[in-house]
């Protein structure tokens, strides 16, 4: 997929990408001559075959977390795993709020991690903290969880 | 008025899309790049014991490996293979993969059967109108992650314990790199063959390495007399096996016990892999 901008007749580059949170999502690419701007607005079916496929429209900013896909798609048992933190080469892990750099939970957004379905909650809480950690934030809050959620499109997290 | 075309504009896709796919197919090899071999357990109907005769040969194997063997169930809407094997959940996840269940004779398992609360069927989230349109998909990214999330580390021999009939054997015949081939499993019956038959070709076409074929079911022995009838009429194994010039591996007896496969079946099976 590419944009044109047709005045100019150059290939358009991605901006950004915003989920709103009611199944559509949203693509802003912007001419690099003329800097005239557009957004590709999704339908909620459009971006379920999109999400389908385990891609993102404009590329991925964080790694992804294992069984991402699954975790995110699948309607899954709480209980389903055990999300055990950091992990080093010789197999030993250390907990989260061990590791440095590592940003704080305020006890609102704990609350409000707690209401997120078992099946997800650990995966979700570390893209979470590695959005933070990638901002260099220090506490994760509701606000930090509603931008994280618009710009990574974690609908339903 | 006239603009460049998507091939006259020589910059690459903005969406990202095409480079994702291939990383993701990446994530795959790389994973996949300890485990020795690969196979394929499919049939063309279900019922014919498939997911038996995947945990058999499975445990069969091993003892007869170094590093043993993994099971990924790719049956996700039926999933059967990891209670067969005593695999059970919860998965631990860390940070550069998910452990596999660990069964009986050290078999590494993956299976919906961990994630799926239990007797809900496999659903999905996101809107369900027109659900069929990605449901497809859904299943594939799901076996794709299963194969490259999943640390399998050192394994001799993954068995892919497939749904009936040829999609999956398709689709994952062109995600795995190191795809060693597919074993089929019949029962007597025509019926039982004409369905595995559209299978291998599917398969065949696809470019996948036939194995062998295992005739289930092949007949009931007596454990009194130690005779064995037949349970279905037909052969259909041994027809299977010189229409596609496969070594028929095995025909394995109906046993109340379910004793398993037999050393003949496990030696034929080792000879085709080496």
């Amino acid at each position: 997929m590419k944009f044109l901008c047709i005045g100019c007749n150059e290939a358009m580059v991605f901006s950004e990408r915003q989920e709103p949170g009611d199944g559509t999502f949203a693509a802003g690419f912007a001419c690099p001559k003329c800097g005239h701007a557009i957004a590709l607005l999704a339908n909620p079916m459009e971006t379920q075959l999109v999400g389908a496929l385990g891609v993102k429209i404009g590329g991925r900013t964080l790694d992804q977390a294992p069984l991402e896909f699954v975790r995110s798609k699948m309607v899954g048992q709480d209980g389903a795993f055990v999300d055990q933190g950091a992990h080093t080469d010789s197999g030993q892990r250390t907990a989260d709020s061990d590791s440095p750099g590592k940003p704080q939970w305020s006890s609102e957004a704990q609350a409000r991690l707690e209401r997120v379905p078992g099946f997800v909650r650990g995966m979700v809480k570390r893209i979470y903290t590695d959005y933070a950690v990638e901002r260099r934030i220090a506490e994760i809050t509701p606000d930090v969880m509603d931008r994280a959620r618009a710009e990574l499109g974690l609908e339903g997290m | 008025m006239s603009f460049r075309t998507y091939f006259d504009v020589p910059d690459a896709d903005r969406s990202g899309l095409g480079s994702q796919i291939a990383e993701q197919r990446r994530r795959v090899a790389e994973r996949l790049a300890k485990v020795r071999r690969v196979v394929l357990v499919m049939s063309g109907k279900g019922g014919v014991g498939k997911s038996f005769l995947t945990a058999a040969l499975a445990r069969a194997m091993a003892g007869q490996t170094r590093s043993g063997v993994g099971v990924l169930d790719a049956d996700l809407r039926s999933p059967t293979v990891a209670r067969l094997l005593g695999a059970s959940g919860p998965l631990s996840v860390l940070d550069d993969g998910v452990r596999p269940a660990v069964g009986v004779d050290g078999i590494k398992v993956m299976s919906t059967e961990f994630l799926l609360a239990e007797g809900r069927p496999l659903e999905w989230r996101g809107p369900a109108e027109e659900r069929f349109v990605w449901r497809g998909s859904l299943e594939v990214g799901t076996l794709r992650e299963f194969l490259s999330d999943v640390l399998w580390g050192e394994v001799d021999v993954l068995f892919i314990d497939l749904p009936p009939g040829a999609d999956g054997a398709v689709e994952l015949g062109g995600l795995i790199p190191n795809l060693t081939g597919a074993v089929a499993v019949t029962i007597p019956s025509e019926e039982s063959r004409r369905s595995v038959s559209r299978t291998l070709r599917a398969a065949r076409e696809a470019g996948i390495r036939l194995l062998g074929v295992i005739e289930n079911l092949s007949g009931y022995r007596c454990e009194g007399c130690a005779a064995t009838q037949p349970l279905f009429p037909g052969n259909a194994g041994a027809q299977l096996a010189e229409e596609f010039k496969v070594a028929l591996l095995g025909r394995v007896p109906f046993s109340p016990e379910g004793n398993g496969v037999g050393d003949g079946l496990r030696d034929a099976f080792m000879k085709v892999l080496a």
